[in-house]
Order: structure tokens, then C-alpha cells, then sequence
């Protein structure tokens, strides 16, 4: 059995008195895809926003590679190997690829207090950075400015900053929404290719992405997991066919 | 399309002919107008790093300004009157040396700023806005209420302060002083922005999740922009009280903080020289047109409208085709 | 300290208060409805009052001259929100703040165009002169309680407007969510001029007011543009029962801070230091207060947008 990178035990919040998520426990295993589907205000962002650290649930507790992540901000858990991808991408618009990518290399290696050198005299990350975007498949855009660029190429952008913080988990918010057919594809091939490096746990609408990419599916409803199975046992599930899949799948 | 870097050169450029000719042509008031922009640049390139890269419109620098200026002013009028500052407890006389001021100016305001700033960047928008005014408009009913000092009439000075080795009276080698400090904060901002921390500062005015995403703390960054630029603004005005050897509670105004921003856009935001061109050209302004018509404000009024409603990216947008990448 | 000099006191922060509102109101709805920071509310406050003061140099009626007051001030805001204010609404702030300054830099030395640099004097109209009589002993002038009846008459109407009428509701609803307003087929251009030149007629109002007991004159605006400021902050940027409490307690704070600490620093120290250094402090008492409110609700009392 592969190693628990990311768990959650009985995450719970509560907003007034609508329970947005009741007791979640999951995990997350080194070199796996795991996607959380449900319908709308299922609790998934809930549970996302509270594994990142924008919330703090009200009970339970998160855990990246054993260490007690709960009490840790959203800066420190991205220090800690926490490396995610926003549904709406949050960029630096007017700024270049590579400045972006820079960027996150900065924050990995806390250099943001260095303030005499330019920082293309960086080489090391400048290095880093280029073997990031490579990967991404962003190495020829690196000086276009990051507003121009598709909605496709944004995704990979955030994917490549992730990569510089040298993660030990991804977190993506949804990261097909809003792409075509083509973009998904592309998505859908770096994100079975990262796995290797980091496991991912994704939010995701988009089923065909789920079942080409995912090993592991939770089903979250009314803010209770119903079902957190492999992705064969999952697309066989009645209960979960009949509700969420259509008959279809 | 010309460079910026051109421009720029360009600039330097009219800051060293304009006043050496003056010197030649025995103009001492035209040394002296020159050095005022100098100085107004100097306090707007300060809240350029606030307002231009860090992206928060602050409209209370003025708060900077005038504490420099009273700084000078009360070390100063310490040591012509030859009574301390403080006896108990310990000794602090006042000075007239303008490094030891310099150095005291820049010291209080970074310490004002860290103070403001830890209260206002909590806040965003308009809140922000607000809360700086009001931090100024505090100083500046502090300082009019504070006779000692002069309260409303101000303190003046009747000694120009000294720098080893020069004769600081002399308008071209006071104006130099003020070119050279200048100069070399210019350079420094340019560093500045090219530096890990500068491209973490403007990444942050962009998208503030993003940095946090990427391990960064916004409020610290932000706040080291704040201190700095406030200490910044506060050397220049610890030059402004020298040069006018005057310094009263007008420095704190409102007004003095809008023409700041003023002074920045229409130079344009973020632009590294911006800020020189917007206090030539409203020193220019305050000159030519304050001679010809005494509400000569009102075109002031009328171009920054003007500006503002149709052309965002100020003169240096205008000249120079390469967006501005914020220095 | 006295009974007669607490209450006089007391009365003179409601006074303050009462105008501040009129003030703080028109920003506050202006900022709420249409998202806009205006900084030239100070000159519409200066507007009424010098229309106010030529119309009673011309006519020697009080009555007329705060008539002008509302019509000149309401205008004149009507005009520059049709010229320029509309073209702010989808800038960001700072182009807000800075065309705004542009606007009281035109007015302030427009005013002094026209009317020169001494300052216009408006009088108590002589119906409105002299004392009342209070329980208590208390002799009070009666112009200042009849500001503070006009003040509580106002707050009172807006708050009916508000609350009861048809523009009342699209007003709220324009708080609530500006994109849904247009949505639902209101027209918006309208209501956007018809908020600003009710703002500007509540300050214009308050200048003619305020003018009768200080003096009018070019940059009379400013000061209480922004305590007005510091009064929504406070209160909560778009929410009027935030500008009543507010502008209740700027009022309140800046009158009897200045009376009291001096007189609580007395039991510290001599009487000239007490004075010297309470004045100063009180002169940063309503800035100290702002800053409390802010550290314990970041939005202000009665604040919503985030």
C-alpha cells in the first residue's frame, strides 16, 4: 500500500446552520489521481478552501505527510509542500511567464527579502524555472506577458508554479473549467505525466477527465462523503450511477 | 517610440543643465525652483513605491513630509535658540548638521510608517484611503495645537543647515545636495525593482493569492514597501523645511498628499521617473501660470481631470510605447 | 464642571453631529449606490453656503437663501455628475480619488474667482437670534437647537424616503447589487443623478447652515469633508444608520474631548500643561476613536462590503 501523503480526519464546518461539510476523512496516497465529485454545494470548496487553509474547520484535522497541518496558514502550508491551482486563475497579468514562474521559485527558496541583486542574476532559479516550464510545455511563451495568454496556457502556468514550490501534494480547483476540448486533453496528459512526481487531489466537474485520470473518486453530498472507493468501484456504484453519473457512464 | 531608459537620461539631463546655466547666468531663483522640484520628486518617488508598485493609494503621505520637516525644524531651532531637546533623561540638544537630521528624518518616518501602516494595511480600498488622510489630518491638528513649536504660524529657521564642506546658502550647492539624494534613492528604487522583492511586491499588487499561494507573506511585504516609502518622503521633507528654512503645520495638509499623487500621475504610475516629471511639470506650472493668473489652479484642476478622464498612463505612457513594467 | 456646562456641551456635539450627518449621508449613499468615492462633497457643502449667503445679501431672507442653497448645491451636483462623476463609476479608486481632487481644485478657485478671497458673511436671521431657555438652567442659543431640530427632521425624511418610497427601494436595491438593478430595467443614469444631487443638496444644505455661525468662504468644504469621511469609516461605508451613529459620536467626541481632557489631565498636572497637551490630544481624539472602532470592526459599525 502506497504511502498517505494528504489526510483529513472528520473535517467539519459549519456556516450559521447550513453543515457545508460533516465529518470528511480522506487520503490522498503517493503517486495516485484522487478526484472529489458531487453536485453543486456538495462541499467540495468547503473542503478544498480548509485542506489549503482559507478556512479553518471547525472540527478535525488536516495531515501532510504525518505533520499536523490544521493550525498552519495558507503561506505556511504552501511552504510546507502544499502546492495548488486555483478554478479562477490568480496570476500576475501583467507580468511575463517567466516572472510568474520566478515568482514561485522566490517564495520556495524565501527570497523575497533579497533586495540588491536583479533578479534574472538569479541563475538558479532562472534554470528552475526554464525546466518548469519545459515540462509544462510553456518553455517557448516564457517572455510573453501572462494576460494574453489562453485560458489553457493560464492553467499550465499555475501548474508550473506549483511545481517550483517542489510540492509534496497538488491541489486543483477544478482546473478543466472553462477549457475546450483541446485544452482539456492537454491538461488531462501533464496531469497524468505530474502525477509521478506529487499525488493529486482534484476537484473536478468535468467526468471524462475524472475517469481518464483518476485512481481514486470521493463523492461528496450534502456535505458527507457518500462513497470514496477506486475509480472502477465508483463508475460500478448503483447508488452513485443513478444520482450523479446518469446512466450513461 | 522612444526608450524610457532615454527618457530618463533625458531628464537626468535637464536636472543638471537647467540649474548650471542658471549658476552662469546668475539666476539663483530659478536654482531654487529647480531644487523645490527636485524635492517634491523626491517625495513622490517615496510614495510611488507605495502607491505605484505596492498598488496602495495612499493619500496621507503628507504625514511623512511634514514630520521630516518638523524633525528639522525642532533640531534646529533647538540649537539657534541653544536650548535641548530633552534634559532628562538624557541629553538631547539640537543640531543643525544636516546628515545627523537626514538621518533622524529617515529613522521617524520609517518608524511613523511602520506604525500607520500596521493600523491601515489591515484595510483595503477605500477604507485605506480614508485612513491615511485621517492619519495625516491628525498630524496636522496635532502640530497646529502644539505651540511650543509655533502651532499654526509655523517655526522658522534662520540658518540654513551645515554639510561638511559646503556652503549649504548657496543655492547651486544645495540644490546639488538635493540632486545627488535624488539621484541615489532613484538608483536604489531602480534596484529595488528589479530585486526578488520587487518582483514579489508587484506580484502582489496583482494578485494577492498568488503570492500567498506561493509561500509569501502580503502584509510583511507590503508593509516594508509602506515603511520605506514613508521614510523616504520624510528625507524629502526634512530638505523642504531646509530650503524654505520654514517649516509649519501646512506640511501635513491634505492638499500637500493629493499633489503628491498628482505629481505621480501625471509623470505616470509606476513609472521609475515618473515622479520627476510630474513635480517639473507642476513646478513649471506653479510658476509660469501662478504669473500670468492668480487662480492658476484651476488649470491644474482642468489638466488632471483631464489626464485622469483620458490618458491614464501620464506623460511618460504618452512618450513611450512599452507599458509601464513598474521600473 | 457644571451641570448648565456638561449639557451646553453635549448639545454643541449634537449640533456637530447633526450637521455632520447631513455631510456623511450624501457620501455615504453616493459610495454605496454607486460605488464612488467623492471628494468634492466639500465644495457642494461651500456652494450652499455661498449661494445661500449672495441670495441673502440680495433678498435678506433667510429662508430663500438656504432655498438657494438647495437648489444652487443640488445643480450644480446634478451637472457634475452628468459631465463627469459618470464617467468615474467603472474607474478604479485612485482615478476617483484624483479626479475628484481636480473637481475641488476648479471649484475652490473658481469660488475665488468669483467672489475673491474675503470670506462672505451670512447672518442668523433675526426670528432665529437669542437664547432658549432649557430645564435645568440652561440657556442655549436658538439657532443651534433649530439646526439640531432641522438635522433630526432630515434624518427623519431620508430614512421615510428610504425605507417607504419607490426611490427608496431602488436605492437599496442598488446597494444591495448594482449589476442587478440595470438587469431589472431600472434606469440607472438617472437614479445615479438623482442620489448625487440629493447628497449634494443635503451638503449644501449644512454649508448654508454651518455658514450663519462660522464664516463662508473658499475651502470651508474640506475640513468637514473629512470628518465626514472619518464619520462613514466609522460608521460603515453605505449604511446611513452608520452615518446617524457616527456622526453622533465624531460630534459628541470632538466637542467633549476637547472640554474634558484638559480638565482630567488637570488632576496629572499644571493646569497650562494640561491644557496645552489636552487640547492636542483632543485634537486627535476623533482619529484615536476611528482607529478603536476599525481594530474591533474592520468595516466599521454597520459596515457589510467587505
Amino acid at each position: 500500500m502506497a504511502d498517505v501523503v494528504l489526510a483529513t480526519y472528520g473535517i467539519t464546518k459549519t456556516f450559521g446552520s447550513l453543515v457545508a461539510c460533516d465529518d470528511v476523512s480522506i487520503n490522498v496516497r503517493a503517486g495516485e489521481i484522487h478526484a472529489i465529485i458531487g453536485p453543486n454545494g456538495a462541499g467540495k470548496s468547503t473542503l478544498i478552501s480548509q485542506i489549503c487553509g482559507t478556512l479553518i474547520p471547525d472540527e478535525g484535522r488536516v495531515e501532510l505527510m504525518g505533520q499536523d497541518i490544521t493550525a498552519l496558514s495558507g503561506r505556511a502550508r504552501a511552504l510546507a509542500g502544499l502546492g495548488r491551482t486555483f478554478q479562477i486563475s490568480q496570476l500576475a497579468m501583467e507580468d511575463t511567464v517567466l516572472q510568474n514562474v520566478i515568482l514561485g521559485g522566490v517564495g520556495a527558496t524565501r527570497r523575497q527579502w533579497h533586495f540588491i541583486q536583479p533578479i534574472l542574476s538569479h541563475h538558479d532559479l532562472r534554470e528552475q524555472a526554464e525546466a518548469v516550464l519545459e515540462r509544462v510545455g510553456l518553455i517557448d511563451d516564457r517572455h510573453r506577458q501572462t494576460a494574453i495568454l489562453s485560458h489553457g496556457q493560464k492553467r499550465q502556468l499555475e501548474v508550473a508554479i506549483a511545481l517550483m514550490l517542489k510540492p509534496k501534494i497538488f491541489i486543483m480547483d477544478e482546473p478543466m473549467a472553462g477549457l475546450g476540448l483541446e485544452g482539456s486533453k492537454q491538461l488531462t496528459m501533464l496531469l497524468d505525466d505530474l502525477r509521478h512526481q506529487a499525488p493529486i487531489l482534484l476537484v473536478e466537474h468535468d467526468m471524462d477527465a475524472v475517469f481518464t485520470l483518476a485512481d481514486h473518486i470521493s463523492v461528496l453530498d450534502y456535505g458527507k462523503v457518500i462513497a470514496s472507493d477506486d475509480v472502477d468501484a465508483i463508475r460500478n456504484d448503483p447508488v452513485v450511477r443513478d444520482a450523479y453519473l446518469g446512466k450513461d457512464s | 517610440m522612444i526608450s524610457e531608459r532615454l527618457i530618463n537620461i533625458i531628464l537626468i539631463g535637464l536636472l543638471v543643465i537647467i540649474p548650471a546655466w542658471a549658476y552662469l547666468a546668475d539666476e539663483p531663483f530659478t536654482i531654487t525652483l529647480m531644487t523645490r522640484a527636485v524635492i517634491f520628486a523626491l517625495a513622490a518617488v517615496g510614495l510611488n513605491l507605495a502607491l505605484g508598485v505596492g498598488g496602495f493609494v495612499s493619500f496621507g503621505h503628507a504625514a511623512f513630509f511634514g514630520l521630516g520637516g518638523y524633525v528639522m525644524g525642532i533640531l534646529a531651532w533647538h540649537a539657534q535658540s541653544y536650548t535641548p531637546f530633552l534634559e532628562l533623561p538624557f541629553l538631547i540638544e539640537g543640531t543643525q548638521s544636516m546628515p545627523v537630521i537626514w538621518v533622524i528624518a529617515v529613522i521617524l518616518s520609517a518608524l511613523l510608517a511602520l506604525v500607520i501602516g500596521v493600523v491601515s494595511l489591515k484595510t483595503t480600498g477605500v477604507y485605506f484611503i480614508m485612513i491615511t488622510l485621517a492619519f495625516a489630518q491628525m498630524m496636522y491638528y496635532f502640530s497646529i495645537s502644539w505651540s511650543a513649536y509655533g502651532g499654526e504660524d509655523g517655526l522658522s529657521i534662520y540658518v540654513r543647515n551645515s554639510f561638511p564642506g559646503l556652503n549649504t546658502l548657496d543655492p547651486i550647492q544645495f540644490y546639488s545636495i538635493c540632486f545627488i539624494i535624488l539621484m541615489a534613492v532613484l538608483a536604489l528604487m531602480a534596484r529595488l525593482v528589479k530585486s526578488p522583492y520587487g518582483l514579489a511586491l508587484n506580484a502582489a499588487r496583482q494578485s494577492p493569492k498568488r503570492v500567498e499561494a506561493v509561500g509569501l507573506d502580503l502584509h510583511q511585504l507590503q508593509l516594508l514597501a509602506f515603511v520605506i516609502s514613508g521614510a523616504i518622503t520624510g528625507l524629502a521633507g526634512a530638505l523642504f523645511a531646509d530650503l524654505n528654512r520654514f517649516v509649519s503645520p501646512n506640511m501635513f495638509s491634505w492638499q500637500l498628499s493629493g499633489e503628491f499623487i498628482v505629481f505621480i500621475i501625471i509623470g505616470g504610475v509606476g513609472r521609475l521617473f515618473g515622479p520627476v516629471i510630474g513635480a517639473l511639470v507642476f513646478v513649471g506650472l506653479e510658476h509660469f501660470l501662478g504669473e500670468i493668473n492668480d487662480y492658476w489652479h484651476i488649470y491644474l484642476g482642468l489638466i488632471l481631470l483631464l489626464i485622469v478622464l483620458f490618458s491614464k498612463t501620464g506623460v511618460m505612457g504618452l512618450l513611450v510605447k512599452k507599458e509601464a513594467h513598474h521600473g | 464642571m457644571s451641570f448648565v456646562l456638561l449639557a451646553e456641551q453635549v448639545l454643541n456635539g449634537l449640533q456637530l453631529g447633526v450637521m455632520l450627518f447631513l455631510m456623511s449621508a450624501g457620501l455615504t449613499l453616493i459610495f454605496g449606490v454607486m460605488g464612488l468615492i467623492n471628494l468634492a462633497h466639500g465644495s457642494l457643502y461651500m456652494i450652499g453656503a455661498f449661494a445661500a449667503a449672495s441670495i441673502a445679501g440680495l433678498t435678506g431672507s433667510f429662508i430663500l437663501a438656504l432655498l438657494a442653497a438647495l437648489t444652487g448645491a443640488a445643480i450644480a451636483g446634478g451637472i457634475v455628475e452628468m459631465v463627469v462623476i459618470r464617467r468615474l463609476y467603472r474607474r478604479d479608486h485612485l482615478d476617483q480619488v484624483l479626479a475628484t481632487f481636480a473637481l475641488i481644485l476648479i471649484f475652490s478657485e473658481g469660488t475665488r474667482w468669483v467672489f475673491g478671497s474675503f470670506p462672505l458673511y451670512l447672518d442668523i436671521p433675526t426670528y432665529l437670534q437669542g437664547p432658549v431657555f432649557l430645564p435645568g438652567g440652561i440657556q442655549y442659543p436658538l439657532y443651534r437647537i433649530t439646526l439640531i431640530l432641522i438635522g433630526l427632521v432630515v434624518a427623519f425624511a431620508l430614512w421615510l424616503m428610504i425605507a417607504k418610497t419607490r426611490i427608496g427601494i431602488q436605492i437599496r436595491a442598488g446597494e444591495n447589487d448594482r449589476e442587478m438593478i440595470a438587469a431589472l430595467g431600472i434606469d440607472i443614469s438617472k437614479l445615479y443623478t438623482i442620489v448625487f444631487a440629493l447628497g449634494a443638496s443635503l451638503a449644501g444644505l449644512a454649508g448654508a447652515l454651518v455658514g450663519a455661525i462660522q464664516s463662508v468662504e473658499v475651502g470651508m468644504g474640506e475640513p468637514v469633508l473629512i470628518l465626514a469621511f472619518v464619520v462613514i469609516v466609522i460608521g460603515g461605508i453605505g449604511s446611513i444608520k452608520g452615518a446617524m451613529v457616527g456622526s453622533i459620536l465624531v460630534g459628541l467626541t470632538d466637542t467633549l474631548g476637547g472640554v474634558f481632557l484638559p480638565q482630567i489631565l488637570q488632576l496629572f498636572m499644571d493646569i497650562s500643561t494640561a491644557n496645552n497637551v489636552g487640547s492636542s490630544i483632543a485634537s486627535m481624539a476623533i482619529y484615536i476613536l476611528m482607529g478603536g472602532v476599525l481594530i474591533w470592526r474592520p468595516t466599521g459599525l454597520y459596515g457589510s462590503r467587505p
